[in-house]
């Protein structure tokens, strides 16, 4: 028995050594995607790795200092997972890629972090919100908004065209992207008068958000603010509709979702999300972005089945080109070379133009706004809000 | 009291829709228990799987083939777990064959992880079920209301069924003493296999009830309600169905009368709580029978 | 039974030969540990960073906190017959107190940015530090809140031990699974925010990394030598424990309770004590692996973890502290070093269209079902490793080869 285990471990360490050593030579480049495969936040980091791999397979070179590369996606699944991340992170190191995107979910990317200060190498955050990620980091940098940011427009928002006064908050329990968005969206509603009817945390893995619901239109909340994980969002959707809710659901850059899509469609249900990116805003992207995943049945499964562009994956496809662009203007493979130009890098991408401020998040002053079209199935693009 | 009830009335619906689909499953861990004096960890991933089938079933046949290709698909998957899991280690210790249930349910939870890309996928609306209707005042789906009537018709069904067929005897005989019963001729890997096949058959339904009202299947979605209905088994005494049955119920309705009053944090907390108090109080839970060990 | 029982609490009933045996293993176990400190040393500042290297320091470190986690694991429900699945709540709780307590002052702010920075407003390691220096500092103030962490959590553990310790098998298995979700939802409620942070994570606090030692111009880093120092000194603490009286009797109790309880052994008592002592190291090893995780969140100590510590546990060998601590190295770098693979797309430079996100869990999980189906006593069983034991075994490979071949030559 004892032999069988040996001979099974050999020859793993057998296949993953051949597995480390293929396809890199010296005319390869590598760039880490550092993001969650699996676990909570699965889908969502498969869909943001879906817009790079389109943007490598469109550009799949890069010329730096006068010779060209073939740029390697190295991806490495931090499971969504704290426990985890450390050694995602290190695997990445190990791999030396010159720059890394990543993650989806801000707490892995607060977990990995370390691991890349640590080898110099610096990492561009493609939508993790929270303030803490580059907080302290010289090495961290993103190209979203931030949730202070997200929840103050969420707030203006309510205030202006929903005309809310009262508002009923929703988050999942143990989720920081949920409570921290709440507590900045509740900061700041309190700030422009809209009063906080109730505030509720669900704990992992609900399915039944009935008495939630119920609970807002008892206080007579005329938006209820749920920013949670599409898993939950779309059960809060149906479960709005099945009680006959009319009051608008609002929500950030998760809701921004097919799953949200499909959720809503022919039901009577209003539904705003604040995010990166608004359909039409490229219509020759969004045509090759489609065709590609079409084009391929792992793409179309990893999008959800359906081609609706997601705006995380728009964001990892100008994530990309930004790290060309850091790439070419370092003129070197080394990361600390990197590190040394990417505070300075700037890109003009499809969700707009990206720039970094002294701690390293980007400069953006406006979010989109849209709304679920609950006819069509598409998002309609409602407006663009910044803050006052 | 009336005053209560008129506050809590949408919770209190909400609550007996749950603890419905908290018994069908809860049936098929009580009476595994009874039986095999197995907590059957992998069953809620059993009732999850069903939903994906469900939903893979529908992409290509219309809804009359698939819920019966679902209910008979679910409960060979279930038979193939006895079979390949459980059935090997039926003389090893008891840890043994709790901890391959647990490898069992992570390994379904991972291959639909696999499978599914671990995007939530959306349950087929069933036509008639899903649709709303309003019940004194409370807006909500035509399952809420369905599903404990049909609960309660299954259940005396199945008491029936145990009651007076011969196959339900052999259950008895089973669950009362393993080793005399086969002695005396019953055909244990047959008992044990119906078992499986009931249990399996009531949490199929369980999961059409389940995800019509919540129409979404994520891997881990059969973790949660897996859970509860094992609490309201050991509740309402392990090894009891009518008890299994009034424990759900109870688990359902108090969590969602919780969720109402606001102590939102802690609703799965209580769960918990109730579970421990209840072992403390009444280790044999309100139906059960006593146990003494021999030597 | 009665024999095996007796067998296990007389020591004088043991071989003459073992006594020797055993001073030869004590010597190859601890030339072995030897080299390991110098390679951990090595490994953390003096070999060059490469890919092997690389990958190697976080699956060393975290192999060998989770040695720490299954072997205390394998206390209670290997050598004590307590099923128990409350691991993750316990290692939950020792994380948090060591990552509380030694958050800096200076970072408090922004780590508890909800919660106006939260209520404590000192740092055990900068306490120290301001007296012995930075490096000193941070060590000993580690080590201490690490056994404060330990404490914290056998102090609970004996709370709920009191009620839980009295119920039966598979009962006790949920009834723990339970506490454990129970503590992982007050960890997460906003009304002690100012202490556990609510559901964002804690960060900041000292770790492994932070154990770096500046003399002159040269920096050495202690980080994985910390973690493999800690968590032999534990595992030997449990080893002492397992052989002592108190050890026969926790075997006596999982082999036969009742007969135990004839033979004058105070159930409860010694189920509790066991199950405090497990608890405890389960504590330190969460403050453990908050330090190697650099950042810590409720949210991530789910029952799932527990399995995860239950399965490696079942894969070294139920009641074999030596399989827990191999299978613990094994499983850690198979599953985040060298399965990775499965995930990438490519076998060798060969895209392979299966080989997608998720891949690497199915093949995972069937290799655990194999194990638990067809190798139920996993790699050692219920024996331990041993120096002796291996060159018998190499000795018999080799006399079984000689026999053989004469066998062979017989023939001819």
């Amino acid at each position: 028995m004892k032999k069988v285990i040996a001979v099974a471990l050999a020859a793993v360490t057998l296949f993953s050594l051949c597995a480390c050593g293929g396809g890199s030579n010296s005319n390869t480049i590598k760039i880490g995607v550092y993001e969650p495969q699996s676990g909570a936040n699965g889908a969502g980091g498969k869909q943001e790795i879906l817009g790079m791999q389109y943007a490598n397979s469109k550009t799949p070179t890069v010329e730096i200092g006068g010779k060209t590369y073939d740029v390697k996606l190295v991806i490495s699944d931090n499971e969504s997972s704290n426990d985890k991340a450390v050694s995602a992170a290190s695997k990445l190191v190990a791999e030396k890629c010159s720059v890394v995107l990543g993650s989806y979910g801000s707490s892995v990317s607060i977990a990995g972090s370390d691991t890349f200060k640590k080898a110099n190498i610096p990492v561009i955050g493609v939508t993790c919100t929270n303030p803490q990620v580059t907080e302290g980091n010289s090495h961290y940098f993103r190209i979203c908004f931030l949730d202070p940011f997200q929840g103050t427009v969420l707030a203006n928002f309510a205030k202006d065209e929903l005309k809310a006064t009262k508002a009923y908050t929703l988050g999942q329990l143990g989720n920081d992207y949920d409570i921290g968005l709440i507590n900045y969206f509740t900061e700041a509603a309190k700030k422009i008068g809209i009063e906080i009817v109730g505030a509720d945390q669900f704990p992992e893995n609900s399915s039944d958000f009935n008495s939630y619901i119920a609970r807002a239109k008892e206080k007579g909340a005329d938006v209820i603010f749920a920013p949670c994980s599409t898993q939950y969002a779309q059960l809060i959707v149906e479960q709005a509709n099945a009680q006959g809710v009319t009051v608008p659901l609002l929500a950030g850059d998760t809701w921004d979702s097919n799953v949200i899509l499909d959720a809503a469609k022919g039901k009577n249900v209003k539904i705003y999300v604040s995010t990166f990116y608004a359909e039409g805003g490229d219509v020759a992207f969004e045509n090759g972005f489609r065709s590609w995943i079409n084009g391929d049945s792992t793409n179309l499964s990893n999008n959800g089945g359906n081609d609706i562009i997601a705006a995380v994956s728009v964001m990892g496809y100008d994530a990309y080109y930004t790290a060309l662009e850091a790439l070419k203007k370092a003129g070197s493979v080394n990361s600390a070379d990197v590190l040394k130009v990417l505070p300075n890098t700037t890109y003009t991408g499809v969700t707009g133009k990206i720039a970094f401020d002294n701690q390293g998040d980007a400069v953006r002053d406006t979010a989109y706004i849209k709304t679920a079209n609950t006819s069509t199935g598409v998002w309609d693009f409602v407006a663009v809000q910044g803050i006052k | 009291m009336s005053d209560f009830i008129q506050a809590n009335l949408p919770y209190i619906l909400a609550g007996i829709s749950v603890g419905g689909q908290y018994a069908l499953i809860a049936i098929g861990y009580t009476m595994v228990y009874g039986i095999l004096r197995l907590i059957n960890f992998a069953h809620g991933d059993v009732f999850m799987a069903a939903g994906l089938i469900m939903i893979f079933a529908t992409a290509s046949l219309p809804m009359y083939i698939s819920i019966p290709l679902v209910i008979i698909a679910t409960v060979l998957l279930g038979v193939v777990i006895e079979r390949v899991a459980y059935k090997p280690l039926r003389s090893a210790p008891r840890m043994s064959v709790m901890i391959s249930a647990i490898g069992v349910s992570y390994l379904i939870q991972n291959c639909a992880l696999y499978f599914t890309g671990g995007l939530p996928r959306t349950y087929p609306a069933i036509p008639w079920l899903s649709d709303s209707i309003t019940i004194l005042g409370a807006t909500t789906k035509r399952v809420t209301a369905i599903t404990p009537i049909l609960t309660i018709i299954l259940v005396l069904a199945l008491v029936l069924f145990i009651k007076k067929t011969k196959v339900g005897l052999a259950m008895r005989a089973v669950s009362r003493d393993f080793q005399t019963s086969r002695l005396m001729g019953v055909k244990i890997d047959t008992v044990i296999s119906m078992t499986f096949i009931i249990g399996c058959l009531l949490a199929a339904i369980g999961s059409l009830l389940y995800f019509t009202n919540y129409q979404s299947v994520t891997p881990t979605a059969g973790a949660m309600p897996g859970l509860k209905a094992f609490v309201a088994a050991v509740f309402g005494g392990i090894g009891s169905i009518p008890g299994a049955v009034i424990g759900a119920f109870l688990i359902g309705i108090v969590e969602n009368i919780i969720k109402g009053i606001g102590w939102t944090t802690f609703s799965d907390a209580f769960t918990f709580v109730l579970l421990i108090v209840i072992l403390m109080v009444k280790p044999t839970g309100i139906f059960g029978e006593k146990n003494t060990d021999k030597v | 039974m009665f024999k095996k029982i007796n067998n296990a609490l007389n020591p004088s009933l043991r071989h003459p030969l073992d006594e020797q045996n055993k001073r030869t293993n004590k010597v190859a176990l601890m030339i072995f540990l030897a080299i390991v400190y110098v390679f951990a040393i090595l490994l953390d500042n003096v070999l060059p960073a490469n890919g092997i290297t690389l990958m190697l320091i976080p699956v060393l470190r975290k192999g060998a906190i989770y040695a720490l986690l299954c072997v205390s694991m394998n206390l209670l429900n290997g050598f004590t017959g307590l099923f128990s699945l409350g691991q993750a709540g316990f290692m939950l709780i020792g994380g948090y107190v060591y990552a509380i307590l030694t958050i800096p002052q200076a970072s408090h702010a922004a780590v508890y940015q909800y919660f106006d920075g939260g209520i404590f407003q000192f740092s055990v390691t900068e306490v120290f530090g301001n007296v012995l220096g930075p490096f000193l500092g941070n060590v000993i103030g580690a080590i201490i809140c690490i056994i404060i962490a330990g404490l914290v959590v056998a102090v609970f553990a004996a709370l709920i031990g009191i009620p839980v310790l009295r119920l039966k098998s598979d009962y006790l298995a949920i009834a723990t699974l339970g506490f454990a979700e129970i503590i992982r939802a007050i960890f997460q409620w906003n009304g002690i925010g100012g202490i556990t942070n609510g559901s964002n994570l804690l960060r900041k606090y000292t770790n492994l990394d932070n154990l770096v030692w500046n003399v002159g111009s040269l920096n050495i880093n202690f980080g994985t030598t910390f973690a493999f120092l800690i968590v032999t000194l534990c595992i030997v603490a449990i080893i002492l424990m397992i052989n002592s009286s108190y050890g026969r009797a926790f075997k006596a109790i999982r082999d036969d309770e009742i007969s135990a309880e004839a033979m004058g052994i105070n159930l409860f008592k010694h189920k509790m004590l066991s199950f405090v002592i497990s608890s405890f190291f389960a504590g330190v090893g969460g403050a453990l692996l908050a330090m190697f995780q650099t950042t810590i969140q409720a949210a991530a100590f789910t029952s799932a973890m527990t399995y995860e510590i239950l399965l490696i546990v079942v894969i070294g060998g139920i009641g074999s502290v030596s399989g827990s601590c191999i299978a613990a190295f094994l499983y850690i770098a198979c599953n985040e070093w060298w399965l990775r693979f499965l995930d990438s797309g490519y076998l060798g430079s060969i895209p392979v269209g299966f080989f997608r996100g998720g891949f690497r869990k199915v093949i995972f999980s069937i290799i655990i079902m194999v194990i638990v189906l067809f190798f139920s006593r996993g790699i050692m069983g219920d024996k331990e490793l041993s120096f002796t034991g291996l060159l018998n075994k190499i000795k018999q490979f080799k006399n079984r080869k000689a026999l053989k071949q004469a066998a062979e030559k017989e023939g001819e």
